[in-house]
């Protein structure tokens, strides 16, 4: 990519971009700074945040929602690490195999936010101290075996994973300004919802139970509980957009297809009461 | 195998708008004139004429873009469960019941939320696939549940209504799921690989223009997208 050439184009079009970018040397220096270290998919995202800028659309919406989406990153990330380093905790074969698909992907996930945040000239926030045990920071929380007992960590899997796809949901609309950094929102949101789907299966199979499906039915935990309610609840809807899926235009729809239909988002708020107990 | 699915009398029936009817031609003939043609052409949004089914501008032509892509994964896994492939297990059967439904429920709620809005059913052209087999059928799946993920997350910045992105978003992870699941009944493990998912751990994006010239092969319809969004 040519940013002296995009540059001089938009020149053309509106003589007055200096004006708005502060100068063509500090733009060219503002990319000098990066351009090096940063991810090669971060540079579409960093022109277009210093266009917006330019063109007089606030970036801190966006940051605060890029902060918030690397915290989630970060406790996916090291959640993963920490339980594919567990001794016999993953069974070898095809269960390490997925989780070290999942852990380089969320690992990858923060990087990429990260470079994006400082690509708006933002300051990627620091990593919290995570509790996995979900106890606030006493390491002796309801899920304090979950880096021993495999099924507690595949069930805490699917949690985080089904919570981080109601979290990048409930954001598109904040993202809506700008088309990179919504569009790079949506390509991690369909990952953890395949994530999220594979996690679900490996449970499935395990528990030989088929109440356990790859999609959400209803607002139900897959036999988790109460512990993890939170992260379901809503996801029961079955109407979208004031229209009843439920036998919708003569069809058979029952009312657990039309909840598996559709995902439903979760508030920022919502996701950070959700994750609290795993931050110290 | 070509599959009909429920077109509406006065769609399928038109010669008007049909582009080997003698009766459209007589009727371009009588307005000899460019100007009339291009008219017709703009002011008809069923035109399945040479220009295609016009699936509208801005939003309502993104979710007609997205009910176009719904039709034709509801009559491909109806079609499926309706005689599954030699081999099956119970386990399959269940999960692509499931995801029938699933496309169902998603084709029935654009054609109730576009109304008057909304394209005619498409004719889909499934020739290419042998549903008895499983690889066949669960390769296509595969090819649907992928591109469907990559248009709607394509689709996303094209979108104007935050209500319509969100609806979108909640779609998108279903079918997300989907592929998912399919990708592991195929080849367990293969559920996000690399195929799918880059370097930076992004799932990919398309426009419609490269999601709609994947899916005409499938189509007998003719779709328009001249009037959808670029940016």
């Amino acid at each position: 990519m040519n940013i002296h050439h995009i540059i001089t184009e938009l020149e053309k079009v509106d003589p007055e971009v200096y004006d708005r970018l502060d100068s063509r040397r500090a733009v060219m220096k503002s990319f000098a700074k990066f351009s090096g270290k940063l991810a090669l998919a971060a540079v579409p995202l960093a022109l277009g945040g210093m266009f917006k800028k330019a063109y007089g659309q606030s970036t801190g919406t966006i940051l605060d929602v890029l902060q918030f989406a690397l915290t989630l990153e970060h406790l996916e990330a090291e959640f993963y690490k920490k339980a594919a380093a567990a001794p016999n905790l993953v069974p070898a074969g095809p269960p390490a195999g997925a989780i070290a698909t999942i852990r380089d992907h969320e690992v990858a996930h923060v990087k990429l936010l990260q470079d994006t945040i400082t690509a708006l000239q933002g300051t990627p926030g620091p990593m919290p101290v995570f509790d996995f045990s979900a106890g606030n920071g006493s390491n002796n929380g309801p899920f304090k075996n979950v880096f021993t007992d495999y099924d507690l960590f595949l069930a805490v899997a699917q949690t985080f994973e089904d919570t981080g796809v109601r979290a990048y949901k409930g954001q598109a609309g904040n993202l809506i300004s700008n088309n990179d950094v919504l569009t790079a929102a949506l390509n991690i949101h369909s990952v953890e919802a395949r994530h999220a789907s594979h996690i679900r299966s490996m449970r499935r199979a395990r528990t030989n139970n088929s109440a356990i499906k790859p999609w959400i039915t209803g607002k139900d935990t897959g036999g988790i509980g109460a512990a993890v309610q939170a992260s379901y609840d809503g996801e029961e809807l079955t109407k979208q957009a004031n229209i009843e899926i439920v036998g919708i235009n003569g069809t058979n729809i029952s009312a657990n297809a039309a909840s598996e239909s559709f995902d439903e988002p979760l508030t920022k708020d919502q996701v950070l009461a959700i994750v609290d107990p795993f931050i110290a | 195998m070509a599959h009909e699915l429920i077109v509406p009398k006065e769609q399928g029936d038109n010669a008007m708008l049909s582009p080997k009817g003698m009766q459209r031609r007589k009727f371009l003939t009588l307005f000899a004139g460019t100007a009339a043609v291009a008219a017709i052409a703009g002011c008809s949004k069923d035109d399945s004429g040479d220009g295609g089914i016009y699936l509208g501008k801005d939003d309502i032509g993104i979710l007609n873009y997205a009910y176009a892509l719904e039709q034709l994964e509801a009559a491909f896994y109806t079609q499926v469960a309706m005689s599954f492939y030699s081999g099956v297990t119970a386990n399959e059967q269940a999960l692509l019941t499931d995801i029938r439904d699933h496309e169902i429920a998603h084709r029935e709620f654009f054609k109730k939320a576009l109304g008057t809005n909304a394209i005619p059913a498409l004719e889909v052209n499934f020739s290419s696939i042998n549903f008895s087999s499983r690889d066949s059928v669960l390769g296509t799946a595969k090819v649907f549940e992928d591109l469907g993920v990559s248009a709607y997350n394509g689709a996303g910045m094209l979108i104007k209504d935050p209500q319509y992105l969100l609806l979108a978003g909640k779609i998108v992870s279903v079918e997300a799921r989907h592929a998912a699941l399919v990708r592991d009944l195929i080849n367990n493990g293969s559920f996000a690989d690399n195929t799918v998912v880059d370097m930076n751990g992004l799932d990919k994006s398309n426009p419609p223009s490269v999601v709609l010239s994947a899916a005409a092969g499938f189509l007998k319809s003719k779709l328009n997208a001249s009037g959808l969004p670029t940016s």
